[in-house]
């Protein structure tokens, strides 16, 4: 075709860097029959952590008034993608009365595509630490006007009448971890864990989140310009074989739960010694 | 287990669905949709000069605005209006008006479950009513799954809640689009809520969501054909 022959011309002549700019997707595209990607990575192959992509997350706690409809349960402010993960029964104080209000602050410290996989990895990072770390859920006794009030250890002269409500500084118990993968699909490829120039440029991604013991937590694909097949999606395996095709985005999201469980795990460790 | 539902609809049944044109008189387009009991309204305005601030100026912009039945917009209205905008610049010719803004403006009536599905038929056929130029109509399901692992299509909202898991779904149309390209196959959107099996060692498909997939494609002909009548008697007055 006249057009694209003259752009490859074109890019013969220029520079790498203006070829990117001026037409991105072509430039894409050219990687994408190589089936490399433009920093040298596979197309499938997952990056063990975010390149360039740094999050922060808090957990703060908060006492709080359960709600009327659950009155033994705690509350978590957040997404439906962690709600499997912890049991609210366990953020109960008192019932009726007293709960814990989990507050989760996620801070985007450098961004380069994909941040609701980052997002959610700290997030659970962040819920995971609270399991381990030696600050868990603080003591808190009942107070004389019916408030929850903290008990430091300070307090070695105060009568001691009242009981603390929870004696022993809990760990806050983890079910079933998610985690997740965005893919983009671009005519008959997927790219997995894309940056955000790459983002920009192809529109249709899904993020795939799968937890721990592999059962589906969200397959989310809100629209965009192109049609997911059931194929890219998932390929039918052969069973005699037992292979797994490499080229499906769930597939790729096992691995990526498999390579994130055991980095968390390493990390958390580490963290323990401390 | 035979499960009972509401009204002795079987687990495949749709509800009755009515859809209607130009409702509005000041509107471009614009059409109601009602899947039993959920009644969602549509209004459509543009094609209008100029696109907003970060859109690429090559393409249509669409702009969707969800206003719910009551309080004010927030956090899920959002989401939906994300989606939604999403799944229509799925479907519309983007590149057929550059630089332009068509702005789509959703009113929930009354939500009795299969909110979004009833939303996106609505928006769909407030497009067609504004003369819009499409690639093909989104026809859109909503299945939930039991505890038991049952299938229901077409959940009203006490049925969902109850549900361990949720699907929407939206599929493109028919075979017959402007644009001939490869599949037609494909999922539009997909959105889940709630926990769904994965893998088993006998089987390492994601079973219970294909399943889903499956069952609500088969129930997207009758349906699109149901769609496609009640747009066309219109027209033809």
């Amino acid at each position: 075709m006249a057009a694209t022959s003259g752009v490859h011309d074109l890019s013969s002549e220029m520079e790498v860097d203006a070829f990117r700019r001026l037409f991105p997707l072509r430039f894409h595209e050219r990687h994408l029959l190589e089936s490399i990607r433009p920093d040298g990575g596979l197309l499938e192959k997952l990056e063990t952590q975010p390149l360039c992509l740094t999050m922060l997350a808090a957990i703060k706690m908060e006492v709080m008034t359960p709600t009327v409809e659950a009155p033994e349960e705690g509350c978590i402010g957040l997404n439906k993608c962690l709600s499997g993960m912890i049991d609210l029964k366990e953020l109960c104080l008192v019932g009726g009365k007293a709960a814990w209000m989990v507050y989760l602050d996620i801070y985007c410290l450098d961004a380069d595509g994909a941040l609701f996989d980052a997002a959610l990895l700290s997030a659970v990072a962040a819920f995971s630490h609270c399991k381990f770390a030696t600050v868990q859920i603080p003591v808190v006794s009942l107070n004389d006007d019916g408030r929850i009030v903290l008990v430091s250890e300070d307090n070695g002269g105060a009568k001691k009448e009242k009981e603390p409500v929870n004696k022993d500084k809990r760990k806050l118990k983890l079910n079933s971890v998610p985690f997740s993968l965005t893919c983009i699909l671009h005519k008959d490829y997927i790219l997995a864990d894309p940056t955000s120039e790459e983002e920009s440029i192809m529109e249709t991604y899904l993020t795939v989140v799968l937890d721990s013991s592999f059962q589906l937590v969200s397959f989310n694909k809100p629209g965009g310009p192109g049609l997911a097949n059931t194929s890219a999606i998932q390929k039918p395996t052969d069973l005699v074989t037992a292979e797994l095709d490499s080229g499906d985005c769930v597939t790729l999201t096992r691995q990526r739960v498999k390579e994130l469980q055991k980095i968390l795990n390493e990390t958390i460790s580490d963290m323990e010694v401390d | 287990m035979d499960l009972e539902r509401e009204g002795g609809r079987g687990a495949n049944q749709l509800r009755p669905i009515d859809c209607s044109r130009n409702v509005l008189s000041r509107a471009h387009g614009s059409a109601s949709c009602s899947h039993g009991e959920t009644r969602v309204l549509a209004a459509v305005y543009g094609p209008k000069a100029g696109t907003k601030k970060n859109e690429n100026p090559e393409k249509a912009c669409i702009e969707v605005i969800w206003k719910p039945k009551s309080g004010q917009i927030g956090k899920p209205e959002k989401e939906f209006q994300m989606i939604l905008k999403r799944t229509l610049q799925n479907i519309c010719l983007l590149n057929v008006h550059p630089n332009t803004t068509t702005s789509i403006i959703v009113q929930v009536v009354h939500d009795d479950g299969s909110l979004l599905p009833c939303a996106i038929h609505a928006a769909c056929a407030a497009l067609i009513d504004a003369g819009i130029p499409l690639k093909y109509l989104a026809v859109s399901i909503s299945c939930c799954l039991t505890e038991s692992g049952k299938i229901l299509l077409d959940p009203n909202k006490l049925e969902e809640q109850k549900m361990k898991a949720f699907v929407c779904l939206a599929f493109p149309s028919s075979v017959h689009s402007v644009l001939t390209e490869g599949s037609i196959n494909g999922i539009i959107t997909s959105l889940t809520h709630g926990v769904m099996a994965g893998y088993t060692f006998l089987t390492l498909i994601l079973d219970e969501y294909f399943q889903c997939v499956e069952q609500g494609r088969a129930a997207i002909t009758p349906l699109s054909n149901i769609l496609k009548k009640k747009l066309q008697s219109q027209s033809a007055e």
